[in-house]
């Protein structure tokens, strides 16, 4: 606050920050990068490729949703849609046709945002409902990756979390990416690194990707294939999107809890869902399903773990 | 006669039991999966919201208000079976493809609510021609819906492949998109019913 407007009056928040929706959606983008960068080395160019459609597709889109309904169009560059967009090709696989991300990026944009009311007020994580539109309307294309650039083999119809056939990797390959998945998803060392400045900058808590991947490791660790408390929840944990969903995507502002227990909540109910996706269910990967289902709950919870207003008794008994 | 035409249109646009009322939402995201099942699917609501409409009027003098719904339940029943073994007789394979839905029509909440809250307080003719707008609207929503779904999820349009190397989205054959379908219609149909 400069010093001209030191005396004056104005209604609450007095305490403002810096931080600025616009700056937190770069800010997250930034974070995405290390992953992405990681996923055009492994794969090669058509990550790259991929992309760059998916982000241009949510941006353009946006902008002319926005000037349909005569808003400003300068909104799309807020860094949401460009956020969005990014989120949405990481979760495809590498060398989809250019029309998988470009509908998953309207889709993504008309249906998972702009219907609601826009930023904000999207109660499903946007670039999810993209993802599993196209994971539904074209299982064939979503379900078919493209090995790392160096594999013999350059397309695989399995990820190490197959069913039938899974592909076997080591920890270390799992740790470092070397092996076929979406884009985003593979290097957890790289998703580390872009969470780990996410937390330090305070952007996102510990609550939401704590709960959700230690729910994950107890399950797969009592419930796993192995056996009863043999499960390789280490396996689980490195494997599919769990990583970058946890830290991503489960914590986007707007739809998950605004509350800490809430948030505890929200990540163990996404766990829980997790696992039985993947232990259970027809799909190898439930990441994506886990937390849109529990975007569905957020009102409900945010409703139960309300605060106590400040300065209202306490409930006793 | 002006005022039984505004009967009739009332079922197709104002009071549309899809698009305005959202009645019967159970059929019509099962049966919409191509064009030949919604229309098929209408046609029989059809048959059985008029012959219903136009049967519970004449009796609403007779028939005692504590057991009106039985009664509207064993009138409504009639017409589906009579649907039911015609369908089965003459359209084998539509009947097939409906399958339960066509019994179901019974407990079909369009039917019951022009049954209790129209017939059974109107003129036969006014509500011969309620029951004939009603059928009219259920079937036009059935055939939209059902038109957008099989062209997105199949490629077709009447069993026809249209466009050449249409990929078609799957979603669109599964109960997701039926829903996510008629949410898109109702909203267009509620913005042009704001607009007018």
């Amino acid at each position: 606050m400069s010093e001209n407007n030191l005396f004056t009056v104005t209604p609450a928040p007095h305490i403002t920050s810096k931080l600025t929706t616009k700056s937190i959606m770069y800010l997250v983008i930034l974070s995405l990068l290390p992953a992405g960068i990681a996923g055009i080395y492994i794969f090669g160019l058509v990550s790259l490729k991929t992309i760059i459609f998916s982000i241009a597709s949510c941006v353009v889109c946006e902008a002319l949703f926005l000037k349909f309904t005569n808003k400003d169009p300068g909104i799309s560059l807020d860094g949401s849609a460009i956020l969005t967009g990014l989120l949405l090709a990481y979760n495809l696989p590498p060398q989809v046709p250019f029309w998988i991300p470009l509908i998953g990026g309207v889709v993504s944009i008309l249906i998972g945002k702009q219907i609601f009311g826009g930023l904000g007020h999207n109660i499903f994580n946007p670039a999810l409902v993209g993802r599993v539109f196209l994971q539904i309307s074209w299982p064939v294309y979503m379900t078919s990756w493209k090995n790392p650039r160096w594999w013999p083999d350059a397309i695989s119809t399995a990820t190490p979390l197959a069913k039938e056939n899974p592909v076997h990797v080591s920890y270390v390959d799992l740790f470092l990416g070397n092996h076929a998945g979406c884009i985003g998803e593979v290097c957890i060392v790289a998703l580390l690194l872009g969470a780990l400045f996410l937390l330090l900058m305070k952007i996102i808590s510990l609550d939401i990707p704590a709960s959700f991947i230690l729910t994950v490791a107890i399950l797969t660790w009592i419930f796993g294939k192995d056996g009863f408390l043999k499960g390789d929840f280490i396996f689980h944990i490195l494997s599919g999107g769990l990583i970058l969903g946890a830290f991503f995507m489960a914590t986007d502002y707007v739809t998950s809890p605004l509350t800490r227990p809430g948030k505890i909540i929200f990540g163990i109910g996404c766990g829980l869902l997790t696992v039985l996706i993947r232990l259970k269910g027809s799909y190898p990967e439930g990441v994506s399903y886990s937390i849109l289902f529990m975007n569905a709950t957020v009102p409900l919870i945010d409703r139960y773990t309300r605060t106590r207003v400040f300065g209202s008794k306490k409930k006793t008994g | 006669m002006k005022q039984l035409l505004q009967e009739f249109f009332k079922g197709v646009f104002i009071e549309n039991p899809t698009f305005r009322l959202v009645l019967g939402l159970c059929p019509t995201l099962a049966v919409s999966t191509s064009i030949i099942n919604g229309f098929g699917m209408g046609v029989a609501a059809t048959f059985v919201i008029v012959g219903s409409n136009v049967i519970v009027s004449l009796v609403r003098g007779i028939v005692p208000s504590k057991i009106r719904i039985p009664c509207f339940i064993v009138i409504i029943a009639t017409f589906v079976t009579i649907v039911e073994l015609v369908m089965k007789a003459y359209y084998p394979e539509l009947s097939k493809a409906l399958g339960m839905f066509v019994p179901l029509i019974v407990v079909n909440c369009i039917v019951m609510a022009r049954a209790e809250a129209f017939a059974s307080k109107n003129s036969t003719i006014r509500s011969l021609f309620d029951g004939l707008g009603m059928g009219v609207g259920f079937t036009g929503a059935l055939v939209i819906i059902s038109i957008i779904r099989e062209f997105l999820g199949n490629g077709t349009l009447l069993g026809l492949r249209v466009i050449d190397g249409f990929e078609p989205l799957l979603l669109f054959i599964l109960a997701p998109g039926a829903l996510l379908v008629i949410g898109m219609l109702i909203g267009t149909v509620n913005m042009i019913a704001r607009h007018s």
